[in-house]
């Protein structure tokens, strides 16, 4: 392959326009980087502890970034309601995260330090992550491990007593905590436990089964929401001093995705349209290790989780005409490792993108295996023979047992007897809400933590790193540095008939009545199943100008369908799923398009987002550092339902001044 | 393989519900259970019939949102989730009936939607250990045991489906309940609380309006996740051990 390496222009298509730079991110940057933390945390005005419950903290959300920043502010003292989709506030998405959490703990004394775990994720986000925030994350990732502890979190531990770790893809450390395949769950299950206590004490007040689908502004301060109730319909306005989303990410947009059939970026998105910049949006994380599409009536696609990587190996077969056989049968000598052979010092444990990456390739070679979809083969072989020969297969059954049985259950075939198949699946936005280093948006009291943020993974997110994030910032980033902004409160009230609380309220109802009056031919399904289409041939794991521009045409054609043409029956005061989706549907609908201008306008390749006009010689992602390092922020200018307008991009630069800036190497 | 599905059909929480027969034709078998009720759902909406609600949401059997009665059975003939089972479990020709979960303390809101706050306010009564953020100690000053850390783990394991009380003939949530008395019980960090947490967790239970136990095990058989029926015999334990240290 040759190095195609082309003068990146300002050539804006027509598509946006660029706007005044993001000067300050806020962040102390006058102290070194391992002093700005406590600096910022000293820095941030307080709150007396009697005025704490005359304060309210709206929360969207109750994943690991929702539930922690609820708890925390409620233990704390702050009146907090937090609000979520799901019948209880345990199942949210996080619940479902497998493989682990990172923390710098160092257990192992193999070399690990708050420095190396920034460097790895620095690094691993192919520098394109905002050094200050990330330094804190690792700097707050070893008190999250304490805190989980000592809420009764059952990690995996060793005979002594101790804690397990364990590795993940893009490190040399083992510096990942867990629990079997669950890690998530127990994660969420400590911090839905502490939130449930403060709802218990009358802290927090939960509202379930409510969708936020507008944000109050007022006087240029984000003042409240306006959420439905989903079980009876009505559409409520919740006033406060201040917002937090904690919303999760988007990748539902490609419809088939790991994520759960709920997620949503209706709650960023409403924010998005009033004044709130999108972050990056076009990063989004292909997952190596999914079980493969079978079939067109799928919902979902299933991740296994990447701590398979640490005993699993991953191979094809050396030869196309060998890619029907039984894998048992392949001997040695004819199969392709191909992850080992490519990057020998990482081998499997690569990072994702990369990892995604050659999976695709070797399928589009013709070696790819298991049935075929089109023309391709979409599959490789995770296979586990080695392993359970030298541990035993006891062992790996304590580790992965409920991922084995998983995918038994799913295939209705046994990685205990035969190689498990693999393919990649989107999995996670690194993109999100742009934040500052107190996590607020661009809208004053508003603030967004965990996936909701675009901040913290640059534009490839290590494995483990997102509950590392997401807990770090609700229990230990926002709590601190909400209360700088709460400290200026109570701000005047709201009143219930002002103009923007009825005017946001108005907004909702037209777009559900309008919803609802349509009455078209085509389901809902079948617009988010098309877009998930065009997602995922023009901006999924490889994208190319040709394909974003042929992609924004498509999805405005198909958004304005939507509108003529989706059937949603039912009533709209009642529990209705249709109407629901239908929400989402839109949203996605617009923001598909953001993420393909975001695309389209990066004439570059770093981590997830790979451009085929922009790679090296062997076919890695090719960096632009000096057009493109910095963060693109996306600003909303356009109109009504369905009106994107053309949006403005604000250049963040990013500034490494503890990191050296490299081509990332893992071979 | 083509089906004949009988479905409970209510318009909202204080209506009268019934069941609806549908047809459905050429279910794949690598389909699981609620991708059929989706296939099924596609082709009501384009016949203008207004499509049946379920809950769901990660179709990994790990939020527990999910749970239907199927045959009679919670979550249907094997032992997993509604969403993890797969229509290779049933035959070409097959009818299936499909309720929600029949409880009490679980009032249905719509069609197959059922609302389990109840087991919440459980959790609320005293299923947690109080720690505030930032009070925590460093994680390795107290090691725990592996085979009280494993035991945490097995009894933590529970997703709140409600799949127990469903098949208990009188709705008893004591299997939800013991699972979470053995996971923190278990636990150094969960010993301070430990007496006073199932007093307060099982009154609420009661007035949650779940029936008593009767040791009939059918919890156990239908558990998602197989939390064991030993975790009822620790919630009594530690319930009497509490009674008597009050006393
Ligand atoms: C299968 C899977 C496995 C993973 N494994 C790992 C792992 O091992 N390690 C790791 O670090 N990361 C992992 N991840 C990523 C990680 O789990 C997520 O990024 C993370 O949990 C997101 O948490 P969150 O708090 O930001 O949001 P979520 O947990 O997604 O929660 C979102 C919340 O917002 C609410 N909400 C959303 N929209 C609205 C709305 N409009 N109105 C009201 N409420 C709304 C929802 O009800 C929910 O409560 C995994 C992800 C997946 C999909
Ligand atoms: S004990 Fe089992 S059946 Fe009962 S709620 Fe928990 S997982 Fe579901
Ligand atoms: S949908 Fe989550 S457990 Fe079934």
């Amino acid at each position: 392959m040759t190095t195609t390496n082309p003068t990146p222009t300002a050539d804006t298509f027509g598509m946006y326009t660029v706007g005044a730079p993001i000067a300050d991110t806020k962040a102390p940057t006058t102290v070194p980087i391992d002093k700005m933390w406590t600096t910022r945390k000293f820095d941030a005005k307080l709150v007396n502890p009697s005025n704490r419950r005359k304060l309210t903290v709206i929360i969207v959300g109750t994943g690991l970034a929702g539930a922690a920043a609820a708890a925390s502010l409620g233990e704390a003292g702050y009146n907090v309601q937090v609000f979520f989709y799901q019948d209880s506030a345990r199942r949210a998405h996080s619940i479902a995260a497998q493989g682990g959490i990172n923390a710098a703990k160092n257990y192992n004394g193999d070399g690990d330090s708050v420095y190396r775990l920034f460097y790895d994720t620095v690094k691993g986000g192919d520098y394109r992550a905002r050094e200050t925030n990330v330094y804190r994350l690792a700097e707050v990732s070893a008190n999250i491990i304490d805190q989980c502890v000592a809420q009764g979190v059952p990690f995996a531990r060793e005979y002594a007593g101790l804690l397990d770790n364990r590795s993940f893809g893009g490190t040399q450390v083992a510096r990942t905590f867990y629990a079997a395949g669950q890690t998530g769950q127990q994660l969420l299950i400590g911090a839905y436990q502490a939130l449930e206590r403060q709802v218990a004490k009358g802290t927090v007040q939960e509202f379930k089964r409510h969708e936020m689908l507008e944000l109050i502004v007022v006087d240029g301060r984000a003042r409240g929401i306006v959420a439905r109730n989903m079980v009876t319909g009505e559409l409520e306005t919740h006033l406060a001093d201040a917002v937090v989303l904690a919303s999760g990410g988007y990748g539902n947009v490609f419809f088939l995705s790991t994520n759960a059939m709920g997620c949503n970026v209706t709650a960023t998105w409403r924010a998005h349209r009033k004044g709130a910049y999108f972050g990056n949006p076009c990063y989004t994380q292909i997952h190596p290790t999914c079980i493969p599409v079978a079939g067109d009536y799928q919902s979902k696609l299933t991740l296994m989780s990447e701590s398979l990587r640490n005993d699993g190996r991953i191979w094809v077969p050396k030869r196309a005409e060998d890619c029907d056989k039984d894998p048992r049968q392949i001997p040695e000598e004819d199969r392709d490792y191909y992850l080992e052979r490519i990057y020998p010092a990482f081998g499997n444990l690569v990072p994702r993108d990369i990892a995604s990456r050659q999976a695709k390739n070797v399928c589009d070679e013709g070696r790819g295996v298991g049935p075929k979809v089109g023309d391709f083969r979409r599959g490789v072989y995770l296979d586990f023979a080695e392993s359970i020969q030298r541990l035993g297969r006891a062992a790996i059954e304590e580790k992965y047992g409920n991922l084995f049985d998983m995918y038994a259950q799913i295939t209705g075939e046994s990685p205990y007897e035969v190689p498990m198949r693999i393919y990649p699946a989107v999995h996670y936005t690194m993109g999100g809400l742009w934040v500052d280093y107190d996590l607020q948006t661009s809208i004053t009291g508003l603030y967004a933590a965990g996936e909701a943020n675009f901040s913290d993974h640059g534009a490839n997110r290590l494995g483990a790193s997102s509950l590392m994030q997401c807990l770090g910032d609700g229990y230990f980033v926002l709590p601190n540095t909400i209360r700088d902004y709460l400290a200026n409160g109570p701000f005047p009230k709201v009143a219930a008939d002002a103009p923007e609380v009825t005017g946001a309220l108005a907004a909702a109802q037209s777009r559900i009545d309008r919803l609802m009056a349509v009455n078209g031919e085509r389901t809902v399904d079948s617009f988010h199943k098309e877009l998930g289409h065009i997602m995922w041939e023009y901006c999924g794991m490889e994208r190319t100008e040709e394909g974003l521009l042929k992609a924004i045409g498509l999805i405005r054609s198909l958004r304005e369908e939507f509108w003529r043409n989706v059937r949603v029956l039912g009533s709209a005061d009642t529990l209705n799923q249709s109407l629901e989706r239908a929400g989402r549907v839109a949203d996605f609908l617009e923001l598909g398009e953001l993420m393909c201008i975001d695309a389209l306008h990066r004439r570059e390749s770093c981590g997830g987002h790979f451009r085929a006009e922009s790679q090296t010689d062997d076919g890695e992602a090719l960096r632009h550092d000096d057009q493109f390092l910095y963060v693109a922020a996306w600003e909303f200018a356009g109109g009504g339902d369905g009106v994107v307008g053309t949006p403005v991009l604000h250049k963040e630069d990013l500034v490494y001044k503890s990191i050296e800036l490299k081509q990332r190497s893992y071979k | 393989m083509n089906l004949t599905l009988n479905i409970w059909r209510q318009d909202g929480p204080n209506a009268q519900g019934r069941m609806v027969t549908y047809q459905l034709a050429d279910v794949s078998e690598h389909m699981s259970f609620l991708e059929m009720l989706d296939v099924l759902n596609e082709q009501l909406v384009e016949k203008g019939e207004e499509p049946i609600a379920f809950d769901s949401d990660c179709r990994e059997g790990i939020c527990g949102m999910c749970g239907l009665m199927i045959n009679g059975k919670a979550h249907g003939p094997e032992v997993t989730t509604t969403c993890q089972l797969h229509m290779r479990s049933f035959n070409d020709g097959d009818t299936i009936t499909v309720e929600p979960w029949r409880a009490t303390a679980f009032p249905v809101l719509r069609d197959l939607v059922v609302d389990r706050s109840a087991f919440d306010r459980i959790i609320q009564a005293g299923g947690f250990i109080s720690v505030n953020t930032g009070a925590a100690p460093e994680a390795h000053s107290v090691p725990v045991p592996k085979p009280k850390a494993d035991r945490a783990f097995e009894s933590a394991k529970c997703i709140g489906c409600g799949a127990c009380v469903a098949a208990c003939p009188n709705a008893a949530g004591m299997l939800f309940m013991g699972a979470k008395v053995t996971h923190l019980g278990e636990l150094p960090q969960g010993q301070p609380e430990r007496w006073a947490r199932v007093v307060k967790m099982v009154a609420q239970h009661d007035h949650e309006g779940f029936g008593g136990c009767t040791n009939t095990g059918a919890c156990a058989d239908v558990c998602p996740k197989e939390i064991p029926l030993d975790v009822i015999n620790q919630l009594n334990k530690d319930l009497r051990a509490s009674m008597s240290k009050r006393a």
